[in-house]
């Protein structure tokens, strides 16, 4: 099954004609996902030069002509917002942000704007979503990635492909790869991600990569105590890891919610919380396949 | 970005939020004449720099001095008082044992103080909303009081489709015990300054202490603002707020090239793309018995003029004894890269060695340039053997990347 996007994923793409709507768009079709236009205002009406699929003026008439049901946005950051809000007025299920540097108080607004509404949003300043051999949204290296069981959700987009080159060189590969993105407001967070895993019968088990900054992984580690682990639930086994040991409190760490403020969002604190909760914490970066690896051996 | 407080409270004064007057002084005379246009008798000479704890910080070159920030009572004290800061360096609990150099005082009117109180505005991630915070515990470090006395933080969320409304700053006055006029005084000054935020892009606006003085008036005591930078494309008058010798030289030069660094205290130079991998490079470094001098998020785009930069500021670190390159390439391309580090190491004569991981796209490309390039370079498979090689790199002193050879 995979979670998200799959073979039956209809992409478009916001920013289509620009360098990286372009680039990535061709990936995604190179990689075998449907991929069926995109909107640039001003350009309606025409054909995209080097893909041969239709222009758009609005992301509402791209979806009447093309039934689009994800769209994957990297119009640049002043304008990225606007560009959220837009889809979520055309009703998308799927709207997957890859821009970086978005205003926070845009996020604000666009957080408000999806409560109610027909959309869940991935992002932004992520890598994307991608659920191997059938559906490729975003920026990542298709080839490193290899149809398989590892669920795999993940703050920041580097560490994503390790996760992935490590679970497809123990041959597990993994059933749906999310970016969450390493902006502190943003859509979907591990929770959302990790209730999507738990009920995917394809998602045998979970690794999920945080960082410093926030709370989400300590809730996330609350959730998994509840939901995943203990008599007659999921219990999936669910490897973590969290960046930032190292980094010096009160710094931001290139993303813009990486960065330590109080005593509870540090690595430790962290990795303590998901330990407790039955997550088997990688104490390496390189070790998060060995890790999954032992811990399917129970 | 941070700016100063005298900036920030021009800044707000301008928003309709109450402050007291005050004037900005690069030298005692200019602080003498800046007390001189206040009503007086008392003033406040307060140290200029980007760190808290000013009152209780000492200055190193008067360690059993008075602090950075002083009460004093004639135009003279004044004089006196900004002599003693300006030029020297204070040491804060925030600023480390390094000190920052007091460049310039803000000489500000006395006030009387009733009640202090603090009042906070932030982005709150698990709301995704502004929230405002407040506490009877004015003064103190907010850190402090959430994690042993929760209980005295008042919080309210502001919707961003409602905005702020009366009850949002009713239910903060009461709860902060505020009477009679108080609490009007408290709804403008918090309306005000929670219009300023959303004007500004501000990430956090502290006023701490926020004062109840003798007449019932609720003002500024102290404020620290600090903006979004991903927002300042849209606030160029800002920009020109940036105290540039508030920030590590390093960081400064990358900032102006950018690149996202941190500069931090150890001994191997870290290249990295992507913010995560950048942070996780450094932490098996540690793992591995040695520590990273920075943290370098080269970005998706790098070529080799970016490379070439990212090393040249690495480099400009002295305490830099190796240089890990550690590329997943997504966006970037290692063969991009690997051009980079070619160039780079030939530009710049690297005089330290140089251990380079790269993985993803492009890596065959990218492992052919670095191996035909004639420059003493150790490869490394993944990221575990990558932090082992470059720890051994500096302890058994590896030869400089721009050694003929190998």
């Amino acid at each position: 099954m995979a979670v998200l996007v799959d073979k039956n994923t209809r992409v478009m793409t916001q920013g289509f004609t620009g360098a990286q709507g372009t680039f990535h768009a061709s990936q995604g079709i190179a990689y075998g996902s449907t991929y069926v236009g995109g909107t640039t205002p001003g350009k309606g009406g025409t054909m995209h030069p080097e893909l041969n699929l239709p222009v758009f003026d609005t992301v509402a008439e791209c979806v009447a002509k093309t039934q689009a049901n994800a769209s994957v946005i990297y119009v640049p950051a002043p304008f990225a917002a606007d560009a959220i809000l837009e889809a979520i007025d055309a009703e998308l299920p799927l709207i997957i942000c890859i821009t970086e540097g978005i205003p926070v108080l845009d996020m604000v607004k666009v957080k408000r704007a999806l409560g109610g509404s027909k959309s869940i949003l991935v992002g932004p300043n992520c890598p994307g979503v991608i659920t191997p051999e059938a559906c490729k949204i975003g920026i990542m290296p298709g080839h490193i990635h290899k149809r398989g069981s590892v669920g795999v959700v993940s703050r920041s987009g580097t560490l994503t492909y390790e996760a992935v080159a490590q679970t497809t060189a123990a041959g597990l590969g993994q059933s749906t790869c999310v970016g969450i993105g390493g902006d502190p407001v943003k859509g979907m967070d591990f929770i959302d991600v990790l209730e999507l895993f738990l009920k995917d019968d394809e998602t045998k088990s979970i690794v999920m990569i945080g960082e410093i900054g926030g709370q989400s992984e300590i809730l996330a580690a609350e959730y998994l105590k509840a939901e995943n682990f203990g008599p007659g639930k999921p219990n999936k086994p669910v490897v973590g890891f969290i960046a930032g040991a190292t980094a010096p409190p009160g710094r931001r760490m290139g993303h813009a919610g990486a960065v330590i403020s109080g005593g509870k969002d540090t690595a430790a604190a962290k990795m303590e919380a998901m330990a407790a909760a039955g997550i088997h914490v990688a104490d390496s970066p390189s070790a998060l396949g060995s890790t999954m690896v032992k811990a399917l051996k129970g | 970005m941070n700016i100063h407080e005298y900036q920030a409270k021009e800044l707000l004064r301008r928003y309709g939020v109450a402050v007291l007057d005050g004037h900005v002084a690069w030298t005692a005379d200019e602080a003498a004449a800046a007390a001189k246009q206040l009503p007086g008798p008392v003033y406040v000479v307060k140290s200029q720099i980007h760190a808290g704890g000013r009152g209780a910080g000492r200055f190193k070159e008067d360690p059993n001095g008075k602090g950075g920030v002083r009460v004093v009572k004639s135009i003279e004290d004044v004089k006196a008082a900004a002599e003693a800061m300006i030029g020297k360096t204070l040491v804060t609990k925030q600023t480390g044992e390094h000190g920052k150099v007091v460049s310039r005082v803000y000489v500000e009117d006395g006030c009387d103080i009733k009640r202090e109180l603090y009042l906070g505005l932030l982005v709150d991630r698990a709301t995704s909303r502004v929230t405002i915070m407040a506490s009877t515990e004015g003064g103190m470090e907010i850190e402090e009081v959430a994690e042993h006395q929760p209980e005295k933080i008042l919080k309210v969320a502001v919707d961003p489709a409602s905005g702020i409304s009366g009850f949002h700053c009713r239910k903060l006055a009461f709860g902060l015990g505020l009477q009679g006029k108080q609490v009007a005084s408290f709804t403008k000054f918090v309306t005000a300054l929670y219009g300023a935020f959303l004007e500004l892009d501000c990430m956090i606006v502290e006023i701490n202490p926020l004062v109840v003085t003798g007449a019932g008036e609720i003002v500024a005591l102290d404020a620290k603002v600090s903006f979004d930078d991903s927002a300042l494309f849209r606030h160029k008058d800002l920009e020109e707020l940036r105290d540039d010798s508030e920030m590590d030289p390093k960081e400064l030069d990358a900032v102006k090239n950018d690149l996202n660094y941190v500069a931090l205290d150890g001994e191997i130079g870290c290249m990295v793309n992507g913010a995560g991998l950048a942070m996780a490079t450094m932490d098996i470094i540690k793992l591995y018995g040695s520590s990273p001098a920075n943290f370098l998020d080269v970005g998706g785009t790098a070529n080799a003029a970016r490379v070439t930069e990212a090393f040249r500021i690495i480099t400009s670190d002295p305490n830099v004894k190796a240089i890990l390159v550690n590329i997943f390439g997504g966006i970037a391309k290692c063969d991009m890269i690997a051009e980079g580090i070619v160039a780079a190491s030939k530009n710049l004569s690297l005089k330290v060695p140089l251990v380079v991981r790269l993985e993803g796209t492009n890596v065959d490309l990218g492992k052919k340039i670095l191996a035909e390039s004639g420059l003493t370079i150790t490869a490394a498979d993944n990221l575990a053997d990558a932090a082992q090689k470059v720890v051994a790199a500096v302890k058994h002193k590896y030869p400089a990347a721009e050694t003929k050879g190998a």
